[in-house]
């Protein structure tokens, strides 16, 4: 009784913020999607390389790409981390959990990060 | 002549468990599924479950019945069938993600556990009245759907968040019961109740598939309560 749940790895460190983000960063990506997918719909059929490169070179476009991007990032890190503290568990498969575990978080990170840095470069060089 | 299939496992004699296929007369009436396991523990008397009021209220017998856990008290014959798995066999399991003691009983010390941890009594240090507590009709019916859980875990053990995280997260009942005393006027712990829930886990591990309001014997809904602690934690947070 009184035990404590304690979790470092998490995006927020507080269950209440984790949920938070990934609604927010859900409505983010749904957002983008629709502004990105209904201007294909409406531009797509007539469109070269150099009208689809303008779109995203304005100012508000790098702005919700940005935004898209960090979505994608937190999105992801909330998610991935629920599958892995909930299938990869000392509970689960031994001692060998613990080391699947953070081996899984952290390529995540890897991938998150590069991801992160990369996007960032394409959107704002 | 009704298909009965068993989940028998006595760790004591068995290496693993195994389905035991058996047939009962039921004289064609359509018994409650206790009443099933009572004829058959007549014949066989080291078949083992738990078993007491055999009216719905105690929640001793929650078990798997053809593939949704439910009371084998109050679930008929033809009702259990109507579940579709199992054909017209009746196909009775030990409710799922718990260790299985012996047959149809489960050691259910994580669940209570869990219902320990969130302090499942009244905490309130100002100096007792005379008499009682008083709240008006409206302040009590805050609890109504929520003081009506019997604690016989079908809904927990129904629930895959609670399967992985049996240790972690609270559970739907447990939750509903947290949620009994946050919406209780008399109980003055709200502040330290809800920051003993704040974790990624306690309550957020509820991914809102609501099995548990499918299976709920009592026809409670733990998913509701479980989105009014998450609003209650909200509002304290922004």
């Amino acid at each position: 009784m009184g035990m404590v749940v304690k979790s470092v790895t998490s995006f927020g460190r507080s269950g209440l913020s984790d949920w938070l983000v990934q609604r927010v960063s859900g409505v983010v990506l749904l957002a983008y999607f629709l502004v990105v997918g209904g201007y294909l719909v409406c531009e797509g059929s007539t469109m070269d390389y150099a009208q689809w490169s303008a779109f995203f070179a304005s100012t508000f476009m790098r702005v919700f790409s940005t935004a898209a991007v960090l979505s994608v990032i937190a999105h992801a890190w909330i998610g991935l981390w629920a599958v892995s503290t909930d299938y990869l568990t000392e509970r689960m498969m031994g001692g060998k959990g613990l080391v699947l575990r953070l081996a899984f978080q952290a390529a995540s990170a890897v991938v998150l990060f590069t991801y992160l840095v990369w996007g960032i470069q394409i959107l704002w060089s | 002549m009704l298909k009965v299939s068993l989940y028998r496992y006595n760790p004591e004699v068995d290496q693993e468990p195994y389905m035991q296929d058996v047939e009962l007369d039921t004289g064609g009436k359509d018994l409650m599924v206790l009443d099933v396991l009572e004829l058959l523990k007549a014949k066989d008397p080291s078949l083992t479950y738990r078993r007491s009021c055999r009216e719905g209220v105690c929640g001793s017998d929650g078990m798997n019945i053809n593939g949704k856990n439910g009371l084998a008290c109050i679930t008929p014959i033809s009702e259990a069938l109507k579940n579709g798995k199992g054909g017209n066999t009746l196909v009775l399991r030990p409710l799922p993600g718990l260790p299985v003691i012996r047959d149809l009983i489960i050691d259910m010390s994580l669940f209570y556990k869990q219902y320990e941890k969130i302090k499942p009594y009244l905490i309130n240090n100002t100096p007792a009245p005379a008499i009682e507590r008083l709240q008006s009709p409206e302040e009590r019916a805050k609890l109504d759907g929520l003081y009506e859980c019997i604690l016989c875990a079908c809904c927990s053990t129904a629930c895959p968040s609670f399967w992985w995280n049996p240790d972690r997260f609270i559970g739907p009942s447990g939750l509903l019961q947290a949620y009994r005393f946050l919406a209780d006027s008399r109980d003055t712990a709200t502040e330290q109740r809800l920051s003993e829930l704040d974790d990624p886990f306690s309550v957020f591990r509820c991914h809102g598939i609501q099995n548990c309001v499918n299976v709920c014997p009592k026809g409670l809904n733990p998913t509701r309560a479980i989105g009014h602690i998450r609003n209650m934690l909200l509002n304290r947070a922004s």
